[in-house]
Protein backbone atom coordinates (compact mmCIF):
# COMPACT_ATOMS: atom_id res chain seq x y z
CA UNK A 1 0.00 0.00 0.00
CA UNK A 2 3.20 2.35 0.93
CA UNK A 3 3.59 2.79 -2.56
CA UNK A 4 0.06 4.79 -3.76
CA UNK A 5 1.26 7.30 -1.28
CA UNK A 6 4.36 7.63 -2.33
CA UNK A 7 4.90 10.01 -4.23
CA UNK A 8 7.24 8.27 -6.77
CA UNK A 9 6.40 7.49 -10.52
CA UNK A 10 4.52 4.51 -10.77
CA UNK A 11 7.29 1.15 -11.99
CA UNK A 12 11.03 1.31 -10.95
CA UNK A 13 12.28 4.85 -13.38
CA UNK A 14 13.79 7.42 -12.32
CA UNK A 15 12.26 9.88 -9.60
CA UNK A 16 11.81 13.46 -11.68
CA UNK A 17 11.00 15.24 -8.38
CA UNK A 18 12.90 17.30 -6.04
CA UNK A 19 11.80 15.72 -3.45
CA UNK A 20 13.59 12.54 -2.79
CA UNK A 21 11.18 9.85 -2.18
CA UNK A 22 11.62 6.72 -0.40
CA UNK A 23 11.84 3.36 -3.19
CA UNK A 24 11.39 1.27 -0.81
CA UNK A 25 8.49 1.46 1.92
CA UNK A 26 10.00 2.58 5.71
CA UNK A 27 9.38 -0.06 8.34
CA UNK A 28 9.15 1.39 11.80
CA UNK A 29 11.06 4.52 12.61
CA UNK A 30 13.88 5.61 11.58
CA UNK A 31 16.52 7.78 13.27
CA UNK A 32 18.42 10.39 11.41
CA UNK A 33 22.03 11.09 12.42
CA UNK A 34 23.23 14.70 13.18
CA UNK A 35 25.28 15.69 10.51
CA UNK A 36 26.13 19.12 10.24
CA UNK A 37 28.66 19.37 7.63
CA UNK A 38 28.43 19.81 4.20
CA UNK A 39 31.92 19.44 2.08
CA UNK A 40 32.03 22.64 -0.44
CA UNK A 41 34.72 22.05 -2.11
CA UNK A 42 37.70 23.92 -4.01
CA UNK A 43 41.37 24.28 -3.21
CA UNK A 44 43.86 26.83 -1.62
CA UNK A 45 47.75 26.79 -1.47
CA UNK A 46 50.09 29.12 0.16
CA UNK A 47 53.75 29.60 -0.47
CA UNK A 48 55.74 31.91 1.23
CA UNK A 49 59.28 33.64 -0.20
CA UNK A 50 62.22 36.14 1.16
CA UNK A 51 59.96 39.24 1.61
CA UNK A 52 56.36 38.14 0.77
CA UNK A 53 53.89 35.40 0.89
CA UNK A 54 51.08 34.48 -1.49
CA UNK A 55 48.06 32.62 -1.18
CA UNK A 56 45.36 31.27 -3.72
CA UNK A 57 42.06 29.90 -3.88
CA UNK A 58 39.62 29.02 -6.53
CA UNK A 59 36.64 30.38 -6.18
CA UNK A 60 33.67 27.68 -6.81
CA UNK A 61 31.34 26.39 -4.19
CA UNK A 62 29.48 23.12 -4.62
CA UNK A 63 27.85 20.97 -2.79
CA UNK A 64 28.07 16.89 -4.41
CA UNK A 65 28.17 16.95 -7.75
CA UNK A 66 25.92 20.56 -7.85
CA UNK A 67 27.42 24.18 -8.48
CA UNK A 68 26.03 26.58 -6.17
CA UNK A 69 28.31 29.33 -7.19
CA UNK A 70 31.12 29.80 -9.79
CA UNK A 71 32.19 33.03 -7.02
CA UNK A 72 32.92 32.15 -3.23
CA UNK A 73 35.97 33.70 -2.28
CA UNK A 74 37.97 31.17 0.15
CA UNK A 75 40.50 33.93 0.86
CA UNK A 76 39.74 36.60 3.50
CA UNK A 77 42.13 40.06 4.52
CA UNK A 78 42.33 39.78 8.65
CA UNK A 79 42.19 42.92 10.81
CA UNK A 80 41.47 45.46 8.64
CA UNK A 81 40.15 49.01 8.57
CA UNK A 82 36.91 48.88 6.64
CA UNK A 83 34.79 47.25 4.58
CA UNK A 84 37.02 47.25 1.50
CA UNK A 85 39.66 45.26 3.84
CA UNK A 86 42.50 48.58 3.74
CA UNK A 87 45.34 48.23 6.29
CA UNK A 88 45.12 44.44 6.97
CA UNK A 89 48.55 42.84 6.78
CA UNK A 90 47.51 39.02 7.51
CA UNK A 91 45.30 36.34 5.39
CA UNK A 92 43.49 34.12 6.26
CA UNK A 93 42.38 31.10 3.87
CA UNK A 94 39.92 28.52 4.57
CA UNK A 95 38.74 25.58 2.79
CA UNK A 96 35.76 22.63 3.98
CA UNK A 97 32.97 23.43 4.60
CA UNK A 98 32.08 27.56 3.79
CA UNK A 99 29.43 28.02 6.87
CA UNK A 100 32.24 27.05 9.29
CA UNK A 101 35.25 28.97 7.28
CA UNK A 102 33.12 32.26 7.48
CA UNK A 103 32.33 31.91 11.41
CA UNK A 104 35.93 31.21 11.70
CA UNK A 105 37.06 34.03 9.54
CA UNK A 106 34.39 36.48 11.58
CA UNK A 107 35.50 35.12 14.80
CA UNK A 108 39.43 35.87 13.95
CA UNK A 109 38.41 38.91 12.20
CA UNK A 110 37.06 40.57 15.52
CA UNK A 111 39.90 38.99 17.70
CA UNK A 112 42.50 40.76 15.37
CA UNK A 113 40.88 43.98 15.65
CA UNK A 114 40.01 44.32 19.55
CA UNK A 115 43.96 43.61 19.47
CA UNK A 116 44.49 46.53 17.86
CA UNK A 117 41.98 48.85 19.81
CA UNK A 118 43.18 47.60 22.61
CA UNK A 119 46.55 47.97 22.27
CA UNK A 120 47.55 50.42 20.21
CA UNK A 121 49.16 48.50 17.70
CA UNK A 122 48.29 45.50 14.73
CA UNK A 123 48.54 41.74 15.83
CA UNK A 124 51.88 39.84 14.81
CA UNK A 125 51.39 37.21 12.61
CA UNK A 126 53.12 34.45 15.13
CA UNK A 127 50.44 35.75 17.92
CA UNK A 128 47.33 35.59 15.38
CA UNK A 129 48.42 31.68 14.08
CA UNK A 130 48.76 30.46 17.87
CA UNK A 131 45.53 32.12 18.92
CA UNK A 132 44.16 30.82 15.56
CA UNK A 133 45.21 27.63 16.80
CA UNK A 134 42.90 27.83 19.81
CA UNK A 135 39.99 29.20 18.46
CA UNK A 136 39.77 25.82 16.29
CA UNK A 137 41.10 23.74 19.26
CA UNK A 138 38.07 25.32 21.45
CA UNK A 139 35.84 23.80 19.12
CA UNK A 140 37.93 20.23 20.06
CA UNK A 141 34.79 18.17 20.39
CA UNK A 142 32.51 19.84 17.93
CA UNK A 143 35.17 20.78 15.17
CA UNK A 144 35.17 23.59 12.39
CA UNK A 145 35.41 21.75 9.31
CA UNK A 146 38.19 23.52 7.61
CA UNK A 147 41.58 23.23 6.73
CA UNK A 148 43.49 26.88 7.45
CA UNK A 149 46.26 28.69 5.89
CA UNK A 150 47.30 31.69 7.60
CA UNK A 151 49.49 34.25 5.49
CA UNK A 152 51.42 37.33 6.43
CA UNK A 153 54.72 38.65 7.30
CA UNK A 154 56.55 38.07 10.30
CA UNK A 155 58.61 40.75 12.70
CA UNK A 156 61.56 40.71 10.48
CA UNK A 157 59.90 40.86 7.18
CA UNK A 158 60.15 37.64 5.42
CA UNK A 159 57.25 35.83 4.48
CA UNK A 160 55.22 33.67 7.02
CA UNK A 161 53.12 30.83 6.15
CA UNK A 162 50.84 28.90 8.66
CA UNK A 163 48.67 25.23 7.90
CA UNK A 164 46.53 24.44 10.38
CA UNK A 165 44.43 20.96 10.93
CA UNK A 166 40.54 21.07 11.61
CA UNK A 167 41.23 21.03 15.45
CA UNK A 168 44.30 23.71 15.10
CA UNK A 169 47.26 21.99 15.41
CA UNK A 170 49.63 24.25 13.02
CA UNK A 171 53.25 24.48 12.03
CA UNK A 172 54.90 27.23 10.20
CA UNK A 173 55.97 25.85 6.17
CA UNK A 174 57.21 26.88 2.80
CA UNK A 175 54.42 25.78 1.10
CA UNK A 176 51.17 24.37 1.59
CA UNK A 177 47.89 23.05 -0.42
CA UNK A 178 45.01 22.32 0.98
CA UNK A 179 41.00 21.32 0.12
CA UNK A 180 39.88 18.89 -2.53
CA UNK A 181 42.96 19.18 -4.58
CA UNK A 182 45.40 18.96 -2.12
CA UNK A 183 46.30 15.90 -3.18
CA UNK A 184 47.15 16.62 -6.79
CA UNK A 185 49.02 19.74 -5.59
CA UNK A 186 50.94 19.65 -2.57
CA UNK A 187 53.15 16.83 -4.40
CA UNK A 188 53.87 19.64 -7.36
CA UNK A 189 54.92 22.18 -4.57
CA UNK A 190 57.10 19.65 -2.99
CA UNK A 191 59.00 19.27 -6.00
CA UNK A 192 58.91 22.87 -6.90
CA UNK A 193 58.99 24.42 -3.96
CA UNK A 194 61.13 22.69 -2.02
CA UNK A 195 63.20 20.60 -4.89
CA UNK A 196 62.24 17.53 -3.59
CA UNK A 197 63.55 14.15 -5.50
CA UNK A 198 65.61 17.02 -7.52
CA UNK A 199 69.71 16.56 -8.20
CA UNK A 200 72.70 18.65 -8.44
CA UNK A 201 72.93 18.19 -12.66
CA UNK A 202 75.80 16.21 -13.15
CA UNK A 203 76.87 15.12 -9.12
CA UNK A 204 76.85 11.78 -10.38
CA UNK A 205 74.75 9.16 -10.27
CA UNK A 206 72.85 6.09 -7.88
CA UNK A 207 74.24 7.34 -4.34
CA UNK A 208 76.22 10.04 -5.34
CA UNK A 209 73.30 12.43 -6.50
CA UNK A 210 73.55 15.21 -4.77
CA UNK A 211 70.06 16.52 -3.49
CA UNK A 212 69.32 19.89 -4.99
CA UNK A 213 69.37 22.91 -1.36
CA UNK A 214 65.77 24.89 -1.40
CA UNK A 215 65.99 28.51 -1.17
CA UNK A 216 63.21 31.21 -1.16
CA UNK A 217 61.76 31.64 -4.78
CA UNK A 218 60.94 35.80 -6.02
CA UNK A 219 57.94 36.49 -6.35
CA UNK A 220 57.61 36.41 -10.42
CA UNK A 221 58.29 32.60 -10.19
CA UNK A 222 55.69 31.64 -7.33
CA UNK A 223 52.94 33.19 -9.31
CA UNK A 224 54.09 31.33 -12.17
CA UNK A 225 53.59 28.05 -9.76
CA UNK A 226 50.66 29.36 -8.39
CA UNK A 227 48.62 29.47 -11.83
CA UNK A 228 50.02 26.43 -12.64
CA UNK A 229 49.15 24.27 -9.74
CA UNK A 230 45.72 25.51 -10.54
CA UNK A 231 45.13 25.07 -13.92
CA UNK A 232 46.41 21.96 -13.48
CA UNK A 233 44.18 20.65 -10.30
CA UNK A 234 40.89 22.35 -12.49
CA UNK A 235 42.23 19.69 -15.44
CA UNK A 236 41.49 16.58 -13.48
CA UNK A 237 39.32 17.48 -9.92
CA UNK A 238 35.92 18.56 -10.61
CA UNK A 239 35.54 20.84 -7.20
CA UNK A 240 38.07 23.04 -8.87
CA UNK A 241 37.47 25.84 -11.22
CA UNK A 242 35.95 29.18 -12.42
CA UNK A 243 38.03 31.86 -10.72
CA UNK A 244 41.44 32.04 -9.24
CA UNK A 245 41.56 34.40 -6.37
CA UNK A 246 45.10 35.14 -5.13
CA UNK A 247 46.40 37.69 -2.46
CA UNK A 248 49.99 38.62 -2.35
CA UNK A 249 51.01 40.11 0.98
CA UNK A 250 54.08 42.19 0.81
CA UNK A 251 55.86 45.50 2.93
CA UNK A 252 53.04 47.46 0.96
CA UNK A 253 50.00 45.87 1.80
CA UNK A 254 47.98 43.09 0.14
CA UNK A 255 47.30 43.27 -3.29
CA UNK A 256 44.80 41.00 -4.74
CA UNK A 257 43.50 39.96 -8.22
CA UNK A 258 42.10 37.70 -10.11
CA UNK A 259 41.90 35.27 -12.53
CA UNK A 260 39.37 33.50 -14.84
CA UNK A 261 39.82 29.22 -14.71
CA UNK A 262 37.92 26.72 -16.94
CA UNK A 263 33.89 27.10 -15.87
CA UNK A 264 33.24 23.30 -16.96
CA UNK B 1 11.35 60.35 36.81
CA UNK B 2 13.98 60.36 34.37
CA UNK B 3 15.48 56.80 36.50
CA UNK B 4 12.14 56.01 36.42
CA UNK B 5 11.97 56.15 32.30
CA UNK B 6 15.66 54.79 32.27
CA UNK B 7 14.43 51.65 34.78
CA UNK B 8 11.78 51.05 32.54
CA UNK B 9 12.56 51.25 29.09
CA UNK B 10 15.34 49.54 26.88
CA UNK B 11 18.25 50.92 24.92
CA UNK B 12 17.34 51.09 21.26
CA UNK B 13 20.26 48.82 20.33
CA UNK B 14 20.65 46.86 23.44
CA UNK B 15 20.47 43.46 21.54
CA UNK B 16 22.94 44.30 18.56
CA UNK B 17 26.34 43.23 18.63
CA UNK B 18 28.39 41.03 20.51
CA UNK B 19 27.38 41.25 24.19
CA UNK B 20 29.29 42.47 27.61
CA UNK B 21 30.22 38.97 28.24
CA UNK B 22 31.44 38.08 24.14
CA UNK B 23 33.22 41.21 23.96
CA UNK B 24 35.30 40.68 27.67
CA UNK B 25 35.71 37.02 25.96
CA UNK B 26 37.02 38.27 22.59
CA UNK B 27 39.31 40.89 24.31
CA UNK B 28 40.75 39.30 26.49
CA UNK B 29 44.37 38.12 26.01
CA UNK B 30 44.43 34.65 26.68
CA UNK B 31 41.48 32.31 25.83
CA UNK B 32 40.03 30.32 28.20
CA UNK B 33 42.10 27.39 28.17
CA UNK B 34 40.97 24.29 29.76
CA UNK B 35 36.98 25.52 30.52
CA UNK B 36 34.30 26.48 28.00
CA UNK B 37 34.37 23.56 25.14
CA UNK B 38 32.37 24.03 22.23
CA UNK B 39 29.98 20.51 22.42
CA UNK B 40 28.04 18.94 19.48
CA UNK B 41 24.08 19.20 20.31
CA UNK B 42 23.76 15.55 20.75
CA UNK B 43 23.18 13.57 23.58
CA UNK B 44 26.24 11.00 23.21
CA UNK B 45 28.99 13.97 22.28
CA UNK B 46 31.75 11.45 22.50
CA UNK B 47 30.17 8.96 19.84
CA UNK B 48 29.28 11.51 17.61
CA UNK B 49 32.98 13.19 17.26
CA UNK B 50 33.84 9.76 17.18
CA UNK B 51 31.70 8.76 14.33
CA UNK B 52 32.56 12.60 12.61
CA UNK B 53 37.01 12.08 13.17
CA UNK B 54 37.99 8.47 14.11
CA UNK B 55 39.40 7.26 10.91
CA UNK B 56 40.11 3.76 12.26
CA UNK B 57 36.59 2.77 13.12
CA UNK B 58 34.86 4.65 9.65
CA UNK B 59 37.42 5.34 6.67
CA UNK B 60 34.76 7.49 5.29
CA UNK B 61 34.77 10.03 8.43
CA UNK B 62 34.46 13.50 6.90
CA UNK B 63 37.24 15.18 9.71
CA UNK B 64 40.63 13.86 9.25
CA UNK B 65 42.80 14.65 11.69
CA UNK B 66 46.36 14.20 12.20
CA UNK B 67 47.73 11.00 13.53
CA UNK B 68 50.88 8.32 13.77
CA UNK B 69 54.00 8.70 14.80
CA UNK B 70 57.11 6.37 16.72
CA UNK B 71 58.68 8.67 19.53
CA UNK B 72 61.22 7.28 22.28
CA UNK B 73 62.85 8.03 25.06
CA UNK B 74 65.30 6.51 27.62
CA UNK B 75 67.26 7.27 31.01
CA UNK B 76 70.89 6.58 30.52
CA UNK B 77 74.12 7.86 33.15
CA UNK B 78 74.66 11.28 30.77
CA UNK B 79 70.73 12.14 31.34
CA UNK B 80 67.93 11.05 29.07
CA UNK B 81 67.79 10.84 25.08
CA UNK B 82 64.55 11.93 23.44
CA UNK B 83 63.64 11.05 19.86
CA UNK B 84 61.15 11.19 17.25
CA UNK B 85 60.33 11.20 13.68
CA UNK B 86 58.24 13.83 11.68
CA UNK B 87 55.51 12.69 10.40
CA UNK B 88 51.92 13.50 10.20
CA UNK B 89 49.36 11.22 8.33
CA UNK B 90 45.14 11.89 8.25
CA UNK B 91 44.00 8.16 6.89
CA UNK B 92 46.56 7.65 3.95
CA UNK B 93 47.84 10.97 3.24
CA UNK B 94 50.51 12.50 4.47
CA UNK B 95 49.80 15.52 6.05
CA UNK B 96 53.20 16.53 6.64
CA UNK B 97 56.86 15.47 6.68
CA UNK B 98 58.04 18.12 8.76
CA UNK B 99 55.97 17.89 12.58
CA UNK B 100 57.84 19.14 16.01
CA UNK B 101 57.05 16.10 17.41
CA UNK B 102 59.67 17.50 20.37
CA UNK B 103 57.75 20.34 22.30
CA UNK B 104 60.12 22.18 24.19
CA UNK B 105 58.24 23.53 27.51
CA UNK B 106 60.97 25.23 28.86
CA UNK B 107 64.81 25.01 28.85
CA UNK B 108 65.09 21.64 31.24
CA UNK B 109 61.79 19.83 30.30
CA UNK B 110 60.50 18.64 27.31
CA UNK B 111 56.99 16.73 26.15
CA UNK B 112 57.03 14.42 23.24
CA UNK B 113 53.93 14.10 20.85
CA UNK B 114 52.11 11.16 19.88
CA UNK B 115 48.25 10.44 18.78
CA UNK B 116 46.10 13.66 17.74
CA UNK B 117 48.40 16.71 16.73
CA UNK B 118 46.47 19.10 18.10
CA UNK B 119 45.98 17.27 21.90
CA UNK B 120 49.61 17.03 22.27
CA UNK B 121 50.23 21.14 21.11
CA UNK B 122 48.06 23.01 23.04
CA UNK B 123 48.11 20.67 26.39
CA UNK B 124 51.67 20.52 26.55
CA UNK B 125 51.69 24.08 25.33
CA UNK B 126 49.25 24.82 28.63
CA UNK B 127 51.90 22.77 30.38
CA UNK B 128 54.45 25.04 29.98
CA UNK B 129 51.67 27.74 30.62
CA UNK B 130 51.17 26.00 34.05
CA UNK B 131 54.86 24.95 34.91
CA UNK B 132 55.89 28.79 34.71
CA UNK B 133 53.40 30.25 37.18
CA UNK B 134 54.85 27.42 39.18
CA UNK B 135 57.93 28.84 38.85
CA UNK B 136 56.78 32.46 39.40
CA UNK B 137 54.39 30.82 42.52
CA UNK B 138 57.08 29.33 44.17
CA UNK B 139 60.33 30.80 43.22
CA UNK B 140 61.19 27.32 42.06
CA UNK B 141 61.45 25.32 38.84
CA UNK B 142 58.77 22.66 38.65
CA UNK B 143 59.86 19.00 39.20
CA UNK B 144 59.34 16.26 36.15
CA UNK B 145 56.87 14.36 39.04
CA UNK B 146 54.45 16.89 39.35
CA UNK B 147 54.66 18.82 35.83
CA UNK B 148 53.54 14.93 34.41
CA UNK B 149 51.09 14.79 37.13
CA UNK B 150 49.47 17.91 36.23
CA UNK B 151 48.89 16.82 32.88
CA UNK B 152 47.84 13.35 33.62
CA UNK B 153 45.08 14.93 36.19
CA UNK B 154 44.34 17.54 33.08
CA UNK B 155 43.76 14.38 30.41
CA UNK B 156 41.82 12.34 33.27
CA UNK B 157 39.25 15.05 33.58
CA UNK B 158 38.62 14.82 30.16
CA UNK B 159 38.43 10.85 29.94
CA UNK B 160 36.28 9.62 27.74
CA UNK B 161 35.60 12.95 25.58
CA UNK B 162 38.03 11.57 22.61
CA UNK B 163 41.37 12.88 23.39
CA UNK B 164 44.31 11.15 22.04
CA UNK B 165 47.62 11.46 23.57
CA UNK B 166 50.94 9.18 24.47
CA UNK B 167 53.05 12.12 25.30
CA UNK B 168 56.43 11.61 27.50
CA UNK B 169 57.75 14.04 29.91
CA UNK B 170 61.49 13.85 30.46
CA UNK B 171 63.66 16.30 32.24
CA UNK B 172 66.00 17.51 34.84
CA UNK B 173 65.65 18.57 38.06
CA UNK B 174 68.08 19.14 41.21
CA UNK B 175 66.01 17.25 43.64
CA UNK B 176 65.07 14.21 41.22
CA UNK B 177 67.88 14.21 38.32
CA UNK B 178 67.08 13.13 35.13
CA UNK B 179 63.41 12.06 35.26
CA UNK B 180 61.28 10.49 32.35
CA UNK B 181 57.29 10.16 32.59
CA UNK B 182 54.72 8.43 30.12
CA UNK B 183 51.03 10.06 30.40
CA UNK B 184 48.36 8.99 28.26
CA UNK B 185 44.53 10.34 27.30
CA UNK B 186 43.59 7.04 29.20
CA UNK B 187 45.28 8.66 32.27
CA UNK B 188 48.09 6.36 32.81
CA UNK B 189 50.82 7.64 34.02
CA UNK B 190 54.26 5.97 34.43
CA UNK B 191 57.70 6.59 36.08
CA UNK B 192 60.12 4.30 33.91
CA UNK B 193 64.07 4.37 32.08
CA UNK B 194 62.77 3.79 28.49
CA UNK B 195 59.67 4.05 26.38
CA UNK B 196 58.50 4.34 23.05
CA UNK B 197 55.27 5.22 22.26
CA UNK B 198 52.97 5.62 18.92
CA UNK B 199 52.13 3.04 16.00
CA UNK B 200 56.07 2.14 15.38
CA UNK B 201 56.78 1.65 18.62
CA UNK B 202 57.28 -1.99 18.16
CA UNK B 203 60.31 -1.66 16.26
CA UNK B 204 61.86 0.89 17.92
CA UNK B 205 61.17 -1.25 21.04
CA UNK B 206 62.76 -3.92 19.08
CA UNK B 207 66.05 -2.24 18.40
CA UNK B 208 66.64 -0.19 21.86
CA UNK B 209 65.82 -3.49 23.80
CA UNK B 210 68.43 -5.31 22.10
CA UNK B 211 71.20 -1.92 22.26
CA UNK B 212 70.24 -0.48 25.77
CA UNK B 213 72.53 -0.30 28.47
CA UNK B 214 72.30 2.11 31.10
CA UNK B 215 76.45 2.35 30.88
CA UNK B 216 76.14 3.97 27.52
CA UNK B 217 78.36 6.81 26.37
CA UNK B 218 76.69 10.12 25.14
CA UNK B 219 77.72 9.48 21.62
CA UNK B 220 76.41 6.30 21.85
CA UNK B 221 73.42 6.92 23.42
CA UNK B 222 72.53 9.23 20.99
CA UNK B 223 73.54 6.83 18.21
CA UNK B 224 71.42 4.30 19.50
CA UNK B 225 67.79 6.47 19.54
CA UNK B 226 68.53 7.43 15.81
CA UNK B 227 68.74 3.67 14.85
CA UNK B 228 65.66 3.14 16.81
CA UNK B 229 63.92 5.40 15.28
CA UNK B 230 65.55 4.77 11.87
CA UNK B 231 63.87 1.21 12.18
CA UNK B 232 60.13 2.52 13.06
CA UNK B 233 60.51 4.67 10.19
CA UNK B 234 61.59 1.41 7.67
CA UNK B 235 59.20 -1.01 8.95
CA UNK B 236 56.30 1.69 10.09
CA UNK B 237 54.28 3.35 6.82
CA UNK B 238 52.81 5.58 9.68
CA UNK B 239 56.30 6.79 10.66
CA UNK B 240 58.84 8.93 8.23
CA UNK B 241 59.98 12.04 7.53
CA UNK B 242 63.19 13.43 9.63
CA UNK B 243 64.82 12.00 12.67
CA UNK B 244 64.51 15.11 15.68
CA UNK B 245 66.76 14.43 18.50
CA UNK B 246 67.49 15.47 21.71
CA UNK B 247 69.86 15.13 25.00
CA UNK B 248 68.72 16.12 28.12
CA UNK B 249 71.44 17.36 30.56
CA UNK B 250 72.06 18.51 34.05
CA UNK B 251 71.78 21.98 32.91
CA UNK B 252 68.85 21.85 30.15
CA UNK B 253 68.42 20.48 26.70
CA UNK B 254 70.55 20.20 24.02
CA UNK B 255 69.34 19.93 20.20
CA UNK B 256 70.98 17.08 18.07
CA UNK B 257 69.42 17.79 14.71
CA UNK B 258 66.27 17.73 12.36
CA UNK B 259 67.65 15.28 10.05
CA UNK B 260 66.41 13.64 6.93
CA UNK B 261 65.73 9.88 7.45
CA UNK B 262 66.98 8.99 3.48
CA UNK B 263 70.33 9.87 3.81
CA UNK B 264 70.69 8.13 7.21
CA UNK B 265 69.42 5.24 5.77
CA UNK B 266 71.75 4.64 2.95
CA UNK B 267 74.68 5.26 5.41
CA UNK B 268 73.56 2.92 8.04
CA UNK B 269 73.03 0.58 4.96
CA UNK B 270 76.36 0.74 2.86
CA UNK B 271 78.76 1.88 5.73
CA UNK B 272 77.70 -0.58 8.62
CA UNK B 273 76.13 -3.59 6.31
CA UNK B 274 72.45 -3.42 8.32
CA UNK B 275 69.64 -3.69 6.71
CA UNK B 276 70.92 -6.31 4.39
CA UNK B 277 67.79 -7.44 3.48
CA UNK B 278 66.91 -4.56 0.97
CA UNK B 279 68.92 -4.74 -1.74
CA UNK B 280 70.96 -1.47 -2.92
CA UNK B 281 71.00 -2.32 -6.90
CA UNK B 282 68.48 -2.83 -9.07
CA UNK B 283 69.76 -6.22 -11.00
Amino acid sequence: MASVFSGAPPMSGPGYSFKQTPTVASSGNREHSFYPYTDNGGSTLGISGADFTILAGDTRSTSGYNINTRYAPKLFKIGSEGPDGAGARIVLSVVGFAADGDALKERLDTIVKMYKYQHGKPMSVAACAQRLSHILYNKRFFPYYVHAILGGLDEEGRGALYSYDPVGSYEREQCRAAGAAASLIMPFLDNQVNLKNQYMPGSGVGHALEQRVPEPLPKKDVEELVRDAFTSAVERHIEVGDGLQMMIITKDGIQETFNKLKED
Amino acid sequence: MDSLVSHYSRPAFRSEGYSQDEQQELSEIAPSLSLKFALPPVAQSSAWLRSMTDDYSNPNCPIKIAHGTTTLAFRFKGGIIVATDSRATAGNWIASQTVKKVIEINNCLLGTMAGGAADCQYWLAYLGMQCRLHELRHKRRISVAAASKLLANLVYSYKGMGLSMGTMCAGVTPQEGPALYYIDSDGTRLAGNLFCVGSGQTFAYGVLDAEYSYDLSDEAALELGRRSILAATHRDAYSGGFINLYHVKEDGWVKHGFSDTNPIFWKTKLEKGEFSNVTADLE
